[in-house]
């Protein structure tokens, strides 16, 4: 666009906020039932005050830490930090390393590595849910952070590779080279040239991988029995109210919501190094 | 300073194609060596192998007396200036031609002199802190030769450096090269496709076709002896005209007349006879009315004027000859590369010469044209050897 009207900015503007409330407005919903009493979640006349929480309460989020590694909340939270940070390391590591040598090298078996990957990525994770809670149970991995761990990379491993092999063909190698006639050993070349321009793709896809494993429902709700490996979105099934008739609702809004902040946050950290164009400059052409 | 050798150089891929073969090259310490051909003759394989870049597979290369086939790109003391200038998009200007000098673990306050003089040298100083994606393509040019000369390294190689620039900025850089090399004396290996630069900034230029080397030589030698008719095409804008020719004792048939041959020529030539191609320079002909007391060295003939293009100091004439059409594998590939400006009327039969811009010929007209019966080149039409040696 060579230059924007004040109608299309308008229009613009107005059709921005419309995607934005359209996606906000069940967070901030969430957000405001996990400050109410359980009791009061439907009282209100207006929408507003529907909305807007009459008897503002920590006691939501209290709940979910009282007792300490027995409470609801934060040995699921430890098993999902742990987990997701494990998976998404491990799954980069390797991922690069893959997605290096498909973008650097030509092999036999290439095609078939990608495919293969690809095929990975779009199988449903139902339908192998069964025979590895039979598997699991017979190895012993059932009910343990590897059993998790396992079917994660599985598949975060494809979506890394592509994530990556895509931005490691965007490196121009001729910077490799550069480096090696500048005096530089292969070692050196990668460290100080090729690692500073492949960060921001590496970042990117540790995000995607992490976000993978942090919202898995299925594999968690199925591999898991005990607080031993249960992460968060699993966990949140297993909330009990206060009392044999009243709904956890508070409970699992308040968990809902300090779940999302970990992702903020990660996202937050990571966003400033994934600068699109940051290789813009180094070639020509 | 070093001078290179390249003994028996060859270059075999894995897939079998074979990109440089058996090539024998000596550059002097501090000489300004050009390699040039169209695109795929192996003259940037060539390059890269004198860096370390690539395999050599068979062969020795010295530099400055000591062979250096196994040794890796940082211990052969050479600098490097890409095609595509491969800056470190990360670092500053200053840190790009700091890069090779830490590395190499000289102290700060050198590094910062040696930046600071290449900088100086290169008109970059307000520049040093910028990144290069904020950079104009001839400053980043200039970046890449200032990362390579900081060094002070006794060689350096330089892969097309100018052909991502426009036109202007093309010879305005090309005389920058031209008077870096001969301030710094450095031995210099440059790699273009563009005979323009090659005859221009080189002390000897190598032509390459196809991997093998066709000859070395100094500008001015290539051009007025060419040993073949590939180099004879390559070398020289307008390029040479090519036509079948027949020599018969003493005379030679051009499809615009016969012409009586001058004895030197004659001796050189020697008992050759009967078919052969004849190569004719743009400016070997001139309008017959300006030649002078030079017309007897010469014949003059009629033609057609097809297109007149006068360029305010010069003209140039184009005219169609009838004459059998030519077939050379290395006249086919000059086409080829070449750009319509400088396709070689091979076969087509449309010649063109540079006259004096006082000439009056027109479009449409016919003229009286001269041309030089010295400055007459002949091929074998089989091997494209030049007759005359």
């Amino acid at each position: 666009m060579e230059r924007t009207t004040g109608r299309e900015k308008t229009l613009w503007t107005v059709g921005i906020f419309v995607v934005i409330l359209y996606a906000l407005i069940p967070v901030l919903w969430i957000v405001s039932i996990s400050f109410k009493d359980p009791a009061s979640v439907t009282a209100g006349d207006t929408l507003w005050t529907k909305f807007w929480p009459q008897d503002f309460t920590l006691d939501n989020y209290k709940g979910l830490f009282e007792g300490g590694l027995d409470s609801p909340l934060l040995a699921p939270l430890i098993n999902s930090i742990g987990i997701a940070l494990i998976a998404t390391t491990i799954a980069i590591v390797l991922a690069a390393f893959a997605a290096y040598a498909i973008a650097r090298l030509d092999f036999p078996g290439k095609a078939l590595v990608l495919a293969g990957a690809l095929a990975i990525a779009m199988f449903p994770a139902i339908s192998t849910v069964g025979p590895l809670f039979d598997m699991w149970r017979t190895l012993g991995l059932y009910d343990t952070w590897i059993g998790l761990i396992i079917p994660y990379l599985t598949f975060a491993l494809p979506l890394a590779i592509y994530t990556l092999v895509a931005f490691f063909r965007e490196i121009p190698w001729d910077l490799e080279q550069a480096a090696q006639v500048d005096g530089a050993t292969p070692f050196q070349a990668f460290r100080k040239v090729i690692v500073p321009l492949a960060a921001p793709g590496v970042f990117t896809a540790a995000i995607l991988v992490f976000i993978f494993c942090w919202n898995d429902f299925v594999f968690a709700i199925s591999l898991t029995s005990s607080d031993a490996s249960r992460t968060v979105p699993a966990a949140l099934a297993f909330f009990t109210g206060d009392s044999q008739f009243t709904e956890p609702t508070g409970n699992i809004a308040a968990a809902a919501s300090l779940v999302t902040v970990p992702i903020i946050i990660f996202v937050l950290i990571f966003q400033r190094r994934i600068v699109a164009g940051l290789t813009a400059g180094a070639v020509k052409g | 300073m070093a001078e290179i050798v390249l003994d028996g150089i060859s270059k075999k891929f894995a897939d079998g194609f074979e990109a440089v073969k058996d090539l024998n090259l000596e550059i002097a310490d501090g000489e300004f060596m050009i390699l040039v051909g169209p695109s795929g003759c192996g003259k940037s394989t060539a390059l890269r192998m004198i860096a370390g870049l690539e395999d050599i597979t068979d062969g020795e290369l010295k530099i400055g007396g000591n062979v250096v086939n196994d040794r890796a790109p940082k211990d052969r003391d050479i600098a490097m200036v890409f095609q595509n200038y491969a800056l470190y998009p990360h670092m500053s200007v200053r840190e790009n031609m700091a890069f090779p000098l830490r590395l190499a673990k000289v102290d700060d306050a050198e590094v910062n002199k040696k930046v600071e003089d290449a900088a100086k040298v290169l008109d970059l100083e307000q520049h040093l802190d910028r990144k290069p994606a904020n950079l104009s393509g001839g400053q980043r040019q200039r970046v890449a030769m200032g990362r390579a000369i900081v060094r002070d390294p006794s060689v350096f190689l330089m892969d097309e450096p100018l052909s991502n620039l426009d036109a202007k900025l093309r010879v305005q850089m090309r005389t920058e090269v031209s008077r870096l090399q001969n301030d710094l004396g450095t031995t210099t290996v440059y790699v273009t496709h563009d005979q323009t630069e090659a005859m221009t900034l080189g002390d000897r230029v190598a032509v390459m076709r196809a991997g093998v080397l066709q000859q070395v030589g100094s500008p001015a030698d290539l051009y007025n002896e060419p040993d073949n008719l590939f180099v004879a095409g390559f070398i020289g804008s307008p390029a040479m005209n090519f036509m079948a020719a027949t020599l018969e004792g003493g005379r030679v048939k051009l499809p615009f007349g016969e012409v009586e041959l001058p004895s030197e020529h004659r001796e050189k030539l020697g008992s050759h006879s009967g078919k052969v191609i004849a190569g004719v320079r743009p400016e070997s002909f001139e309008d017959a009315g300006l030649v002078g007391d030079a017309k007897d060295r010469g014949s003059t003939f009629t033609a057609d004027i097809d297109l007149v293009e006068s360029m305010g100091s010069e003209k140039f004439a184009y005219f169609s000859v009838k004459g059998e059409s030519l077939e050379s594998d290395e006249l086919r590939e000059l086409a080829e590369d070449s750009g319509t400006s400088e396709v070689p009327s091979a076969g087509e039969g449309l010649v063109v010469a540079r006259l004096d811009a006082a000439s009056g010929v027109e479009r449409g007209k016919t003229a009286e044209l001269w041309v030089d019966s010295t400055k007459l080149h002949f091929f074998d039409p089989e091997s494209g050897a030049n007759l005359k040696h």
